[in-house]
């Protein structure tokens, strides 16, 4: 009956199909604002996880429950801390690390309760950002960055360059990266191989804890 | 499913049964360390057990509740069970495909054993003389009950508010009997504004001259302290949002009377729910089931629902935006001791103005969790 419901790879974002395709069958998965529940229904039913959403908005929450998968509603800051050490195999952390308030605390967090984390970020030194910032003296408003300055959620600008940085600071690994740009609403895209940094729509990075 | 989908058909019937057990000289042994029995319990059923006896679902009724969860006793009874909307054939407890049970609690009045049952050692009603029970005794009746179905574990239990409470309560005493639970509305101990609302109530159980002490089953009984005491449960039911708009300051009648007759809607709506209640509760169970309530506590000597024997049951824990007699922290208190499981639990806050009552009215956001999360324990664990 769920044949309806099951998510396919197309119809995710494009971020998602290259997380999904990074998550080994069978895996322990927790998906932090896990939206309407693509990525986890995907994982569900292609890869045998056992997936664990947190979501805030009560509507999406609510709609991920309802197709069979396990969310809670709430805040994921707060969320994230009764779990038990290594309870999953990978938490991810999708275009949200940018809204967060101490990232440097959560992802200490999350790489307590998840062997591995990963993070996907819209790359603020993409080209266009450049170029509107240069050249209209403004802040840059593209399709990966849709807000104005008095009404983003945004409220850290990360490049990838600046990302990895803060990684060798902290003493976090990076498993496995790749650099993406996308178009048709982000559904769509290509893997950057060359001047990522400058190329890139988003960074997508797998991390583990060095020990 | 459209709303009257139900109408359009014949009704459902359902039949009450009794089972009885506990015979002396082999009494349950109760927490309070009294042994009580012969036991009846009355329960219902809809639906059919399948072979492998795995889609057995038990719902656990709130303080007020009865066995009659869902259906109509006969033909041209009136009223469905009380949670109608959520149970039956096509509905979120869908009993085309799970094989639903609902019993009576111990201490009730509906067909189970309680103070206004005959005691078999004086042939005259228990009244006081009932010893008190918890809410762990009423899962021990239960678990009697289930055992005597054939049923070694149960796909599901649901319950709200007191019938939440049996729902945690089971899962901490049986765990391998659970297979996934549904605690709404609920918590793991009483707030002190919950045990001061049902201490005023017993109160005025008790102030009542006709209550005798408990000894009133030849008489009409304590009529007015147990309609003040419903008066007062109704209150802890709403919210502000839900009088405001059910009732607002408008008064029942076209002037002031300048007396104590009642002049405002919210007065009349009170005192008509207060008299629906004497003429189906008994004072002492009322007693009896909000003490049980008081007592239950969850957390005392550790957090019994931190078990890794419930690591692999799946969870739904809900509550309601407007629910100051349960309000969310205590659901996410229940969430959080889960999660130290490891546990596979979600949970939803559903925006609802209702209060706590809002788990027994039509919600389809509760329809939705409901049905979706058991179409999912289905499918892993029946087909």
């Amino acid at each position: 009956m769920n044949a309806v419901y099951n998510q396919e790879l197309s119809n995710m974002r494009f971020d998602l199909q290259v997380i999904a395709s990074w998550i080994d069958p069978g895996s322990r998965v927790l998906d932090l604002g896990c939206g309407n529940g693509d990525l986890l229904d995907y994982l569900k039913h292609h890869k045998e996880v056992v997936g664990t959403g947190i979501e805030f908005s009560e509507e999406k929450a609510a709609r991920c429950i309802e197709r069979g998968l396990t969310v809670l509603q709430g805040d994921f800051r707060h969320e994230v801390k009764d779990y038990p050490e290594g309870r999953f195999d990978v938490v991810v952390l999708s275009q949200t690390l940018q809204q967060i308030h101490d990232p440097k605390d959560l992802l200490i967090d999350l790489l307590w309760i998840g062997r591995r984390v990963i993070v996907s970020f819209p790359n603020f030194a993409h080209w266009s950002a450049r170029l509107q910032l240069l050249f209209t003296g403004m802040a840059p408003v593209n399709d990966q960055l849709p807000y104005e300055w008095y009404n983003t959620p945004n409220i850290r600008v990360i490049t990838i360059k600046d990302f990895k940085r803060f990684l060798h600071l902290f003493g976090l690994r990076i498993v496995r990266e790749v650099a993406i740009n996308t178009h048709h609403h982000n559904f769509k895209g290509n893997i950057i191989r060359t001047f990522k940094n400058l190329r890139a729509t988003y960074g997508i990075m797998m991390l583990e804890r060095v020990t | 499913m459209s709303p009257s989908a139900d109408n359009d058909q014949a009704p459902l019937l359902v039949e009450r049964r009794y089972f009885t057990f506990a015979e002396p000289p082999e009494q349950m042994l109760l927490d309070c360390g009294a042994r009580l029995g012969p036991i009846t319990l009355a329960y219902e059923t809809l639906g059919e057990l399948n072979a492998e006896r795995s889609n057995a679902v038990l719902i656990l009724h709130a303080f007020s509740g009865d066995s009659h969860v869902a259906g109509r006793l006969s033909i041209d009874d009136e009223r469905p069970g009380w949670w109608d909307n959520m149970v039956g054939p096509g509905k979120p407890v869908d009993t085309s495909r799970y094989f639903v049970i609902c019993s009576n609690i111990l201490g009730g009045c509906s067909g189970s054993t309680g103070p206004s049952s005959i005691n078999p050692e004086t042939g005259r009603p228990y009244g006081l003389h009932f010893p008190m029970v918890t809410i762990r005794d009423m899962v021990r009746a239960q678990k009697c009950l289930i055992d005597h179905l054939g049923i070694r574990s149960l796909m599901s239990l649901i319950g709200g508010s007191v019938g939440g409470m049996q729902v945690l309560r089971w899962c901490a005493d049986f765990p391998e009997m659970v297979g996934s639970a549904i605690p709404m509305a609920t918590t793991t101990r009483h707030s002190a504004q919950a045990i001061a609302f049902n201490e005023v109530a017993r109160q005025a159980i008790m102030a009542d001259p006709a209550w005798n002490n408990g000894d009133y089953y030849d008489g009409s009984g304590p009529a007015h302290g147990l309609a003040v005491a419903r008066m007062i449960g109704h209150v802890t039911y709403l919210s502000d949002e839900a009088m405001r708009e059910k009732f607002g300051r408008r008064l029942h009648r076209s002037a002031l009377s300048f007396d104590f007759t009642g002049d405002f809607q919210v007065e009349s709506y009170l005192h008509h729910q207060g008299k629906k209640f004497v003429n189906r509760f008994d004072a002492n169970s009322l007693l009896y089931i909000t003490k049980a309530a008081d007592y239950f506590d969850l957390e005392r000597g550790g957090n019994q629902l931190i078990n890794e024997a419930l690591a692999n049951v799946p969870f739904l824990v809900i509550s309601f935006t407007s629910d100051w007699l349960y309000p969310t922290y205590q659901s996410r208190d229940i969430v959080s001791a889960l999660k130290k499981n490891g546990s596979d639990v979600s949970f939803c806050e559903i925006e609802a103005q209702w209060g706590h009552d809002a788990f027994l009215l039509p919600n389809r956001r509760l329809d939705g969790l409901v049905s979706g999360f058991l179409n999912r324990v289905y499918h892993e664990r029946c087909l």
